[in-house]
């Protein structure tokens, strides 16, 4: 029931004095109640939840995130290899 | 999907695998609160790639599945009526009340509706003003502040005709339950990333700190539940007991402010009974007085229904991580989706659920 899913805010207008805006889910878009994010803008990503957006993501951190995961990853890659090299020798 | 499919790839998650095996020492017991996480983990197969050393025990975070009996009992009286529209998540239509459940009302010709907002409940009333549109509220605190707005719009527009039965659940005071039970056995917890959206980590900081327990606040797909577990484990091992937030693209410290202005504005916390759980303090959301107008239990006057559980179902046992829903005698044969005898087989997020989607073959 916490479903969370990230959408893309494609616009934003005001409804029965509600704050709206029309989210696109890869490639559908549907209309989301955007009140508890006044300040999130056309273009940026937030996470919906019973026709909610309940928080903007935060793109710098979840890049961040991924990023020091492919660092890591080829890091870790690059150390294994030589160790595999020797047990094969 | 962008940020979700980065969150599945395979890299990502063997990387955190490996972590994983590096931090392990000894075994560990977690629990995961959140039923979507249960799922996750289960539908992923990740609960099979874990080191043998961490064992995972599936938490009460399903609202669905917690929603006392008698709740649904008066869903039921309330949906039989003539003159009313009732409104629900679709999860809630199957859960079984003493006799009957919201589907059965449909089946019969009771106007039973599934929303996906409880918005589209305040415009059905707007539609319909010769009709009583009743919206079933339940949730943890994610769905407090779209339920708090639909009361508030609902006061704003001076709607006469609708109602909410109010059945919310807060997540702290079930985790200082688990932990307080003197059969605890949980080292450290998953909690669930879409609640500490809205309300922020503030809560769980005297939870850690009294019981000593490491509590991570943790997203839905798999990379993050499996980084989530590495820093919860990470925590054990070193013997700390910090809140952390590893869902941080979603939830900031001080939560959603406007949300929790909101929810606060229109709910008061209460007592609340977990179906198969029993009373917990100060773990529901009532309406506020001022709010009374759009109580339908008092506006359908239900406080005589009484109720009664299947005898047979242990949901309580699996709810709070005693048991394994397989270890149920009536799993998969007496109790299935189509047939349930208590919630957890229902909903999407019930554990019971999960294990008969993902995990039937192994009861054999």
């Amino acid at each position: 029931m916490c479903l969370g899913i990230p959408g893309r805010i494609l616009d934003k207008y005001e409804r029965n004095g509600l704050l709206y805006g029309r989210v696109d889910f890869g490639g559908i878009a549907k209309e989301i109640c955007l009140a508890y994010v006044p300040e999130a803008k056309p273009g940026e990503y937030v996470i919906v939840h019973v026709g909610f957006a309940i928080s903007r993501l935060d793109e710098s951190e979840a890049m961040e995130q991924l990023a020091l995961l492919r660092e890591i990853d080829a890091a870790g890659e690059a150390a294994e290899e030589p160790q595999d090299m020797e047990k094969k020798a | 999907m962008r940020f979700i499919s980065e969150y599945r790839d395979s890299t990502a998650v063997r990387h955190w695998l490996r972590e994983l095996q590096n931090l392990v020492t000894r075994p560990w017991t977690i629990m995961e609160i959140c039923g979507g996480q249960t799922h996750s983990f289960l539908r992923f197969g990740l609960d099979e790639l874990l080191p043998k050393e961490i064992t995972l025990v599936h938490g009460p975070g399903c609202p669905v599945c917690v929603t006392p009996v008698e709740l649904i009992d008066k869903a039921v009286a309330i949906a039989s009526r003539p003159e009313v529209i009732f409104c629900s998540f679709g999860d809630m239509l199957r859960v079984p009340g003493t006799k009957d459940d919201l589907l059965r009302v449909k089946s019969r010709g009771g106007d039973v509706r599934i929303v996906y907002s409880p918005l589209d409940a305040i415009d059905l009333a707007k539609q319909h003003p010769d009709r009583q549109v009743v919206f079933f509220a339940v949730g943890f605190e994610t769905t407090a502040p779209a339920n708090a707005m639909a009361v508030l719009q609902a006061a704003e527009a001076g709607l006469k005709n609708f109602s909410v039965l109010v059945a919310h659940v807060r997540v702290p005071p079930a985790i200082e339950a688990i932990l307080s039970s003197p059969r605890n056995h949980v080292e450290g917890f998953l909690a669930a990333g879409h609640v500490c959206t809205v309300m922020g980590t503030e809560e769980y900081l005297p939870l850690a700190d009294r019981y000593h327990t490491p509590i991570v606040v943790t997203g839905f797909e798999p990379a993050d539940l499996l980084q989530g577990l590495a820093m919860c484990v990470a925590q054990l091992e070193a013997g700390k007991a910090e809140v952390e937030i590893q869902y941080s693209r979603s939830v900031r410290p001080e939560g959603n402010i406007v949300a929790r202005r909101h929810i606060d504005q229109v709910f008061r916390i209460v007592d609340r009974k977990w179906r198969g759980i029993g009373m917990i303090p100060q773990s529901g959301l009532a309406l506020r007085d001022e709010f009374l107008d759009f109580d339908a239990e008092q506006r359908f006057a239900t406080a005589d229904v009484t109720a009664e559980e299947s005898p047979e179902c242990i949901a309580g046992e699996v709810l709070q991580g005693h048991k394994k829903p397989m270890a149920c005698p009536a799993f998969g044969t007496r109790c299935t989706p189509a047939h349930p005898l208590g919630a957890p087989m229902v909903s999407s997020e019930g554990a019971c659920a999960a294990y008969y989607r993902y995990r039937r073959h192994e009861a054999g």
